[in-house]
């Protein structure tokens, strides 16, 4: 298996590529349009161990729910891992 | 067309949250603007007018939308109005700084047919960090007018207004390079679009349409399902059905066809600079710090009304109300007491409501709006996020019914700050259960009356008003909105210096429209509660509000409370405070508090003191944030829901205290 896991799974700090966005329409419909489609680099800039998740993707900082972090499959390009 | 007559030409303002829109909005309406509602919305609809040389411009500021799919009523307005009122123009204003994330709202409003001219704003943020983007080979790439601005700077106004006239004039050399469809969704989209082909209404582009129902926008789905015959609509729902993953390719196609659009236009450095926001938000986003740095502004806010707001409230109550009430007595001396009551008791005192009001909404809405403006509310939600989930609400909700409170008035006016209508009208809903200072005072006076440790009853029901508070978003969020859930997505701004112009405009057309709808209703009020509690006879006890309090004996017995613990509820409803007052008139204390309260201790048990206070703090709010509610909500139904939610819960409340305080003390 490739390095797939949650956006939630994302340290602060690190890049990752987004695979996939899980969830009812309502929900991928609006990721998508603010940029969220498979293949953009986003990376982590605050993931505390519970709360929302602050990421940054096509220029803009965006916070997340953790349960919409959950949502969205990225691929990492995590090094020794 | 003649040119030479001056004509007028219909403008929409369109572009993402967090652009600079209304900046470029009031820059070109100034003061030649109206705020109102969008018919039969909680949302803000701006129009106003400007001239350039013979030419009149009506603009519309339309709500900021990151896109057009009916993900939310916002979207809704927006699209709608472009389609059906068909603007002469659509202005969109894109962010330079986030290029790629701004354009997805042209490539969603090209295909629609209106001539749409960009405005590139923020070019001067871009540019410090280290982005450049040529405006004219962006024009190029997508064919449509791109007007350079720094709208905090005034800069690119006249050269739009310029760029708007000449697509009017020019209007056959509008060849806009619509963003064309994936391969592999072309012949999906041609086969729904012959099938729908005869039952699109006119107004609507059909393969926009088409579009829209692979993406699954319910709205357009719900429109041709009623359209279409039936095996029609069945064949078109079963190619939906196999294509459900089609949002998120629509949305990666408009992606793609924007990074071919300014491949050419952008020259972005490799590694851009550590921003001023990266270094604030260490700060600001840090769950110490952020909370720490929240709590210091709220502390200020405060601290402000307290130290400006109430001495102020009170120089305008002693020497503009009452020199006015003092002047207006003594001019009608000879006439019959009533009028003098009317006139003086009535209506000076109900527009001196409303003006005391003044001091306190100008304080709240200055902070709300710089807050907003610099871009700190997001940081303030994001830091408050975890806490307002707990009633089923979002971090930005916080600030509002924090405001609370001071004064429920400006909170439920806060609340404009909330996106989501649907998290707006919730938080309005609950916001009178924070118990704002008047509340407090009478507590303040009251729980010393009658309890020895009146700090921890104090304490006590100020910790009952935010469970209620918190059972009761829950309550409504599962009730009214059937406990759907709202993802928590929210845009983080850039920081930016406040831009004063923006803000200064912003608290004016608040007041204004708070004097304008709300003032007149608590000036009508005023009047009624003032002939209820002096009529027939000039004095409370034996007026009609007194006889309608004895009729809630009934009820009041459940509570411990006697008729005229029931008439200060009553008029209570003009302002918390006025509680005691009646009270001290029908318990015949006259002016003395202390005798008051001695009076008061030998009527009431505990119990039922208590039982008063629990329903004092949850009753139905005072009349101007009555009138509050009913001005954002726009809606009469919903501003009674809110009076009857509040009267039952109170109620409760007080039977349920008042029956176990008394099984407690046997």
């Amino acid at each position: 298996m490739d390095n797939t896991c949650p956006l939630s799974e994302l340290e602060t700090g690190e890049t990752a590529i987004v695979q996939d966005l899980r969830g009812g329409y309502g929900f991928r419909s609006r990721l998508a349009v603010l940029g969220f489609t498979p293949g953009v680099k986003i990376t982590m800039l605050q993931n505390l161990s519970h709360g929302p998740i602050i990421v940054n993707l096509r220029d803009t900082r965006i916070a997340l729910g953790r349960g919409e972090a959950k949502r969205v499959l990225v691929k990492l390009n995590r090094k020794g891992k | 067309m003649t040119e030479s007559e001056g004509k007028l030409i219909r403008v929409a303002l369109a572009g993402q949250p967090n652009v600079g829109k209304s900046t470029v909005f009031n820059l070109l309406t100034g003061l030649n603007q109206h705020v109102g509602n969008w018919p039969g919305k909680t949302i803000e609809q701006k129009v106003g007018t400007c001239h350039y040389k013979d030419w009149t411009f009506s603009v519309i500021d339309l709500p900021g939308t990151y896109s057009l799919t009916a993900n939310s009523p916002e979207e809704l307005i927006a699209r709608e109005y472009i389609i059906k009122e068909k603007p002469d123009v659509v202005v969109v204003i894109v962010d330079a700084a986030a290029l790629e994330r701004n354009l997805y709202l042209v490539s969603e409003l090209l295909p629609l047919s209106v001539p749409v001219i960009i405005g590139l704003n923020m070019i001067d943020v871009a540019q410090q960090q280290g982005v450049k983007i040529e405006s004219h080979v962006l024009e190029a790439a997508l064919g449509v007018s791109v007007v350079p601005m720094v709208a905090t700077k005034g800069q690119g106004m006249r050269e739009l207004l310029v760029r708007i006239q000449d697509v009017i004039c020019d209007g056959a050399e509008y060849t806009p390079n619509a963003p064309d469809i994936r391969a592999d969704h072309k012949d999906v989209l041609e086969r729904i679009e012959s099938l729908i082909n005869d039952h699109v209404p006119p107004e609507y582009p059909r393969t926009w349409v088409a579009l829209k129902i692979l993406e699954g926008d319910k709205q357009l789905t719900e429109m041709m399902c009623l359209r279409l015959p039936k095996e029609t609509w069945d064949e078109v729902y079963s190619i939906i059905k196999q294509h459900e993953d089609a949002c998120v390719a629509v949305a990666s196609g408009r992606y793609a066809w924007i990074a071919r659009m300014i491949r050419a236009a952008i020259v972005k450095p490799r590694a851009g600079p550590i921003l001023l926001t990266d270094r604030l938000d260490r700060w600001a986003t840090h769950p110490l710090w952020g909370l720490l740095i929240l709590a210091g502004i709220l502390a200020l806010t405060f601290w402000l009304t307290y130290a400006i707001g109430t001495p102020l409230q009170e120089l305008i109550d002693v020497y503009v109300v009452g020199t006015v009430a003092h002047l207006v007595t003594m001019a009608l001396a000879t006439a019959p007491s009533w009028v003098t009551g009317l006139i003086v008791d009535g209506a000076i005192n109900g527009v001196g409501t409303v003006l005391t009001f003044f001091p306190i909404l100008l304080i709240f809405f200055a902070m709300l709006g710089i807050l907003e403006d610099v871009g700190y509310m997001a940081r303030a939600a994001y830091v408050m996020d975890r806490f307002m989930h707990l009633m089923g609400l979002h971090g930005k909700s916080f600030l509002p019914l924090f405001l609370g409170f001071g004064c429920n008035v400006p909170s439920v006016l806060g609340t404009r700050v909330i996106e989501s209508e649907r998290a707006r009208l919730l938080t309005i809903l609950i916001a009178p259960l924070v118990p704002c200072t008047a509340r407090m005072a009478v507590v303040a006076f009251l729980a010393p009356a009658f309890f020895t440790a009146p700090t921890i009853v104090t304490w006590g029901l100020l910790a009952l008003s935010l469970l209620v508070l918190m059972l009761s978003g829950l309550f409504i969020n599962k009730v009214v909105f059937k406990g759907e859930h709202l993802a928590f997505i929210m845009e983080l701004p850039l920081y930016h210096l406040p831009n004063w112009r923006t803000i200064t405009l912003s608290i004016w057309q608040r007041l204004l429209s708070f004097l304008r709808k709300a003032g007149t209703i608590i000036l009508a009020v005023s009047v009624i509660v003032w002939a209820l509690s002096a009529l027939p006879g000039g004095d409370i006890e034996t007026s009609f509000m007194a006889r309608f309090g004895r009729l809630l004996e009934p009820v009041g017995r459940l509570i411990g409370l006697d008729w005229r613990m029931m008439v200060a509820l009553l008029t209570s409803f003009i302002a918390k405070e006025n509680a005691i007052a009646t009270l001290g008139v029908l318990f015949g204390a006259g002016d003395s508090e202390a005798g008051l309260a001695a009076i008061l201790r030998t009527t009431l048990t505990p119990a039922a003191a208590l039982a008063f206070l629990v329903i004092q703090m949850l009753f139905i709010p005072c009349v101007a944030t009555v009138a509050a509610i009913k001005q954002e909500t726009n809606s009469w139904h919903w501003t009674t829901v809110s009076v009857v939610f509040l009267l039952v819960v109170s109620l409760v409340g007080g039977v349920l205290t008042y029956q176990i305080a008394s099984l407690l003390a046997h």
